[in-house]
């Protein structure tokens, strides 16, 4: 009992209220992250664990480039190509080696472990130099860091949502609906395939540039479990668009939804933190919440239609009958 | 106008299930003739479509379109020419997209997909016009999502793609046998009038022996990966189907099974 109050009244409310900006920030960047994680999920209709590398590969362009004294936006530009890259080979080995997507995802996510290790000059983690002023997010101006990321995403938003109205990204969106319809209306179906996984990539690499920034280094394990934070988010978005919006959920809606399951998740962490879980077990955490937000459609399917329900509604009638 | 010359297709070669689905197809269509065909299950009639339309390369002989050698094209090369309507009512639209995404789709098909926005609103009240001519109501919804569309609608919203761009080559691969027999009706009617006011070049596969005789200005038969029967002008106008049954026998040596032939007669 005693442990108990003692542990309560060792939770400070105020460590809490103090951590929630610097949460919203980071959950803005992994909501970036995401929106790269939905082009391949959601309207791919691929799961592609590339993005557990190239979120890393993101992080470790931006920090080496930096230090080479590159200027910030031209270390983006080229974490961004990078990822293109990466999300190139993955589409390359589905489409024209014949590796199943989920596969494919996971030997290029292996390989550029060592390409990261290799980037960053073969040790496991780099930081910007000491006072390095160039930085568009840091933790030491949390709210500026707020405002950066929102534009950010506002941008990528606006910049997807033009691209998947294009008579291109139609047929991106075609070919993850049905694999026949679009070969018959003539649409190449392994480049629109490529082409989504180096686009979500190349987001995916963004963010983790944007990330680096903000905790200050990189490390060569910071993507780990990257694709279930993202999924994370595209599903707690999700849930809640639906919630809110309900069959007025268009896609600036779904989009725009994405970037806050991010926020919300990582709120969520921070929470979880703050209630002095072991940061060791945030990961468990994590996949648990993930398969229980995945499961949430299903089981409420479940509750309106399943054997068990079919059976009791069966015997009532036959009873009624008698 | 299109021009089959003496293709094969082996599936599962060298191996247990080895099965010869095409064994030396040759056939000349002119521009304009409506070509129906029937044969049993595993006659080769679907292969003969999924060999034109390039789903997989054949192992030999060649395939023409208008002069020009589309043997060596893949699928999406080929849908430049070629509109087609599966006999499955899913395969053809894109159920995640608006009737108008799925129409403009179509529109562009062998075309480049540029950066330009997906949907003109020229095209929209063009598509309008056309989906009007389906009669089944869908102008006035033309956002609504094609999964939420029924069979024959999809059926009749596939029918109305293949044909939007038209098409050098009109392919209906048993495309009413998913349909309750009204809704099959409509969608027939449907594409007699498409191939007759376009003037297509069309083949149909059926399994309904009377739809054969009476659509089109020619019928070929198949039995095991091979044309056996085809009739065309003046003897195809005189066919009956008691007639055809006994073509068969004549030609194949062997009486036709009605029921393993899985052909209606009615």
């Amino acid at each position: 009992m005693e442990s108990i109050i003692s542990y309560f009244t060792s939770l400070n409310p105020m460590n809490l209220f103090g951590s929630i900006p610097g949460a919203v920030a980071q959950g803005i960047i992994w909501g970036i992250m995401a929106l790269g994680v939905y082009i391949t999920f959601r309207i791919l209709d691929i799961a592609d664990l590339t993005v557990d590398g190239s979120f890393t590969t993101g992080a470790a362009v931006t920090v080496m480039l930096k230090i080479a004294g590159v200027p910030m936006w031209l270390c983006l530009l080229v974490a961004v190509l990078a990822g293109l890259v990466a999300g190139t080979v993955t589409g390359l080995l589905h489409t024209k080696l014949g590796i199943p997507a989920i596969l494919a995802g996971i030997l290029t996510q292996l390989a550029l472990y060592s390409i990261n290790l290799r980037i960053m000059g073969m040790s496991a983690n780099k930081s910007f130099n000491f006072g390095e002023k160039d930085l568009y997010v840091t933790l030491g101006n949390i709210p500026m860091a707020i405002i950066v990321t929102v534009i950010f995403a506002v941008a990528i938003i606006l910049l997807l949502y033009w691209y998947f109205g294009t008579e291109q990204g139609s047929a991106l969106r075609a070919t993850g609906s049905n694999h026949s319809m679009s070969s018959a209306q003539g649409i190449n179906i392994n480049n629109m395939k490529i082409i989504g996984l180096a686009l979500s990539n190349a987001l995916v690499a963004l963010s983790g540039g944007l990330m680096s920034q903000f905790q200050g280094y990189v490390d060569i394990n910071m993507g780990r479990g990257a694709i279930v934070i993202g999924l994370a988010a595209v599903i707690i978005g999700e849930v809640i668009g639906l919630a809110l919006l309900g069959k007025h959920l268009n896609f600036w809606g779904k989009l725009t939804f994405v970037v806050f399951g991010g926020v919300v998740y990582y709120i969520v962490i921070t929470i979880v933190l703050w209630l002095k879980l072991d940061s060791n077990d945030l990961k468990l955490f994590t996949a648990v919440i993930v398969a229980l937000f995945l499961a949430v459609p299903y089981l409420r399917g479940q509750k309106k239609s399943s054997f068990k329900l079919a059976k009791k509604r069966g015997e009532k009638l036959d009873a009624e009958n008698k | 106008m299109l021009k089959i010359n003496n293709i094969e297709k082996t599936f599962n070669p060298g191996t247990i299930n080895e099965k010869k689905a095409l064994s030396g197809v040759s056939l000349h269509l002119n521009k304009g003739d409506f070509v129906t065909i029937i044969g049993g299950n595993g006659a080769g009639k679907s292969t003969l479509m999924n060999a034109i339309t390039g789903v997989w390369p054949v192992d030999n002989g060649s395939i023409y379109l208008d002069g020009v050698n589309i043997t060596g094209l893949r699928e999406h090369q080929r849908a430049k020419y070629i509109g087609r309507v599966f006999q499955d009512p899913m395969m053809g639209t894109a159920p995640d997209m608006q009737i108008v995404e799925n129409l403009a789709l179509a529109f562009r098909r062998g075309q480049r997909r540029t950066l330009k926005w997906g949907t003109t609103s020229a095209e929209k009240s063009m598509f309008r016009e056309r989906l009007s001519t389906l009669g089944l109501g869908l102008e006035d919804r033309m956002t609504t999502k094609v999964g939420l569309l029924s069979g024959g609608q999809r059926q009749a919203l596939t029918l109305l793609m293949a044909s939007l761009r038209k098409p050098k080559l009109l392919l209906l691969d048993e495309h009413t046998a998913a349909l309750d027999p009204s809704t099959a009706a409509k969608v027939l009617d449907l594409s007699d009038k498409i191939i007759s006011e376009d003037s297509l070049t069309a083949m149909m596969i059926t399994h309904n022996m009377h739809d054969a005789i009476t659509h089109g200005n020619r019928l070929i038969m198949m039995n095991e990966g091979k044309i056996i029967l085809d009739i065309s002008g003046e003897e195809k106008k005189k066919l009956t189907v008691e007639h055809l049954l006994e073509k068969f026998e004549q030609v194949s040596g062997s009486k036709l099974e009605n029921d393993r032939m899985l052909l209606s007669t009615d």
